[in-house]
């Protein structure tokens, strides 16, 4: 079997992420590890962002928010656990992961089910205002919500042995969780695309009116894969809330949202492993260009924009085959 | 007293309201016109506000000030556009979007690097520090007044400009038909350009009224940007008219949202919450806005 350019790419940076505990444990820079799970986890993020911004043509200028309320939802239900404070009638929360995960995955799908239901009525420019009032609104409701912390956010103690067999004090063994977790919704999410649904979705973003004409509820399916991605994003909220053990509103702001459509287009929108290549281009951008000027926003806004003009493919777009190049998505 | 209240904050709601319009009419213009999504105006607004805090320590005159700042910004605008976004106009949202996050990133850092990271005061200027007992009982200071009839003015003025000038009807004809008005042989491109330095300047005069009543730092055009996509959003894209009625509503439903749920006892969370609840209202029955300037 002969591989292609992008085949083996994807190939060696898994297995170059596979080996990273084992790479920083050698090194003798185990806190790498961390930093390597956080990035992974916003690549969870991008890449359900990319389900819909990349294949739907949907530009969600909101996607932080959908992150943020599955972290909330992680943190609320361990907060009650660990306070013994009840949070519904008797029920004191919980910090088994599988309740928790689970929980955000739902309540992060279910708000970008009711999101979609009023934003996907308008289109092209008031979608992306819309969906980034909407993200607002979340932002703003978790500011004043003071009972659990407002504005300072919210501490916790998180469950320490998930699915009753990994140690997610463990940095190594967290860390394979989270590349699991991606490696899984990055094949569900090829799966996707390339099923019937999926390949609806894309139709959609090539020309909507001509799928209606011919009998398809174009609504429907953009609303499922907007919600799909809503909770796909809840679910790397869940992990950044575990990751993190903490969790404030300023993971939800809206330059976060602009922060994740970022990291898709550097990477390569509509290819899925694009915006894991983007996450890490720019988290590893956001670490080290600091080191060299402290105000590298100066440089890195105009990078930025470089980038629109001149680089539309992004990183991985390069290693697209010929003729995936010039098609596919826009 | 419960009267007083309400006319008091009537007031703070329509000055809102006017510094909300003069940010909406430039972006809204820009949308219209060149179908072009600027993260980056409330960069402008920021600019506007922060060259008043310099020019009136140059000047001693807050009053001078303002125009200088203005015009400072029409010429930040002029450059802008020139440089930067003239090529994006082709290109679809998303690019577009990306383009000018990228500028807000500049515009803030670049702020960050010439006033330094420290929030500036601007003092209301001695002629206009008193308050003026226009209600009976409730005295209300005179330069949130003077910021609302420079607004009202300002409005009229854009309105002159739009229906009775050469300029405006070609800004007309642009927003109905681009390609048409090029090819009727009007310079589109120093129409543009025109266009979005003045939507620049009157960013520009919003921050510069805004910044002895607010605080002048970085980041202040973010929130005031967001708000202002709810008004132009509300109002209906490209629509001056729906701009102005959707400031007024917007600021005022913003204004009394911080006071009215706390009278009632209701959670304060609705506060901050409330013109985008709002806006999800409109949007769900009219979702061109009440104004919509085109299909």
């Amino acid at each position: 079997m002969k591989l292609d350019r992008r085949t083996w790419f994807v190939i060696l940076l898994l297995m170059a992420l596979a080996a990273l505990p084992l790479v920083a444990t050698l090194a003798g820079q185990e806190f790498q590890i961390a930093q390597f799970r956080r990035i992974l986890i916003f690549a969870i993020a991008a890449v359900s962002l990319d389900l819909i911004l990349g294949y739907g043509g949907m530009v969600c200028f909101g996607h932080a928010a959908f992150f943020g309320v599955g972290a909330y939802v992680v943190a609320i239900l361990n907060w009650h656990a660990g306070r013994e404070v009840p949070l519904i009638g008797t029920w004191m929360g919980t910090n088994n992961v599988l309740v928790t995960w689970t929980a955000a995955v739902l309540v992060s799908g279910g708000a970008a089910f009711l999101i979609g239901l009023v934003s996907l009525r308008t289109t092209g420019i008031y979608f992306i205002m819309i969906t980034l009032a909407f993200a607002q609104m979340i932002y703003f409701f978790f500011v004043s919500l003071r009972a659990y912390g407002g504005d300072d956010g919210l501490r916790f103690d998180g469950d320490t042995v998930a699915f009753g067999l990994i140690d997610t004090q463990d940095d190594a063994a967290f860390y394979y969780l989270v590349l699991a977790v991606l490696c899984g919704v990055l094949y569900a999410g090829r799966r996707m695309v390339n099923s019937r649904f999926g390949m609806v979705v894309q139709a959609c973003r090539e020309n909507e009116r001509r799928m209606k004409a011919l009998g398809f509820p174009t609504a429907r399916y953009k609303l499922a894969a907007f919600a799909i991605a809503g909770a796909t994003a809840g679910l790397a909220g869940a992990l950044f809330a575990a990751h993190e053990s903490y969790i404030s509103p300023s993971i939800m702001h809206w330059t976060r949202s602009g922060d994740l459509i970022v990291m898709v287009v550097l990477g390569g929108m509509g290819t899925l492993f694009g915006p894991v290549v983007g996450a890490l281009a720019f988290l590893f951008l956001e670490k080290t260009l600091p080191d060299y000027t402290e105000h590298w926003m100066v440089v890195f806004g105009p990078i930025l924009l470089l980038l629109v003009l001149f680089a539309r493919r992004g990183i991985f777009g390069w290693f697209l085959p010929k003729e995936e190049r010039d098609g596919g998505s826009h | 007293m419960a009267t007083l209240l309400f006319l008091e904050q009537t007031l703070n709601g329509l000055q809102l309201g006017v510094t909300l319009f003069l940010m909406a009419a430039g972006l809204t213009l820009v949308f219209g016109i060149m179908n072009m999504v600027n993260l980056a105006h409330g960069s402008l607004y920021m600019v506007g506000a922060f060259l008043t805090a310099t020019f009136s320590q140059w000047t001693g005159s807050f009053a001078l000030a303002v125009p200088l700042a203005v015009a400072g910004t029409f010429v930040v605008g002029l450059a802008v556009e020139t440089v930067a976004l003239r090529t994006l106009y082709a290109r679809d949202h998303l690019d577009q979007v990306l383009a000018t996050f990228g500028l807000i990133l500049f515009f803030n850092e670049l702020v960050k690097i010439v006033w330094g990271p420290v929030a500036i005061f601007i003092d209301v200027p001695a002629f206009l520090s008193g308050r003026v007992e226009l209600i009976p009982g409730a005295p209300y200071p005179v330069y949130r007044l003077v910021v609302l009839a420079v607004g009202l003015a300002v409005a009229l003025g854009l309105w002159w400009l739009i229906a009775k000038t050469r300029i405006g009807m070609l800004i007309r004809a642009g927003a109905s038909n681009r390609e048409m008005i090029g090819a009727l042989g009007v310079d589109i491109k120093r129409l543009y350009t025109l266009v979005f330095a003045l939507g620049a300047a009157l960013a520009a005069l919003a921050g510069a009224m805004a910044g002895p009543i607010y605080v002048v730092e970085i980041g202040m055009g973010d929130s005031m940007l967001i708000k202002t996509f709810v008004v132009i959003v509300i109002g209906g894209i490209g629509s001056i008219r729906g701009a102005f009625v959707a400031a007024i509503i917007v600021g005022v439903v913003d204004t009394f949202g911080r006071i009215v749920p706390a009278q009632l006892g209701l959670p304060t969370a609705i506060a901050e919450m409330a013109i985008y609840i709002l806006m999800a209202a409109v949007l769900f029955w009219k979702p061109a806005g009440l104004f919509a300037a085109r299909a």
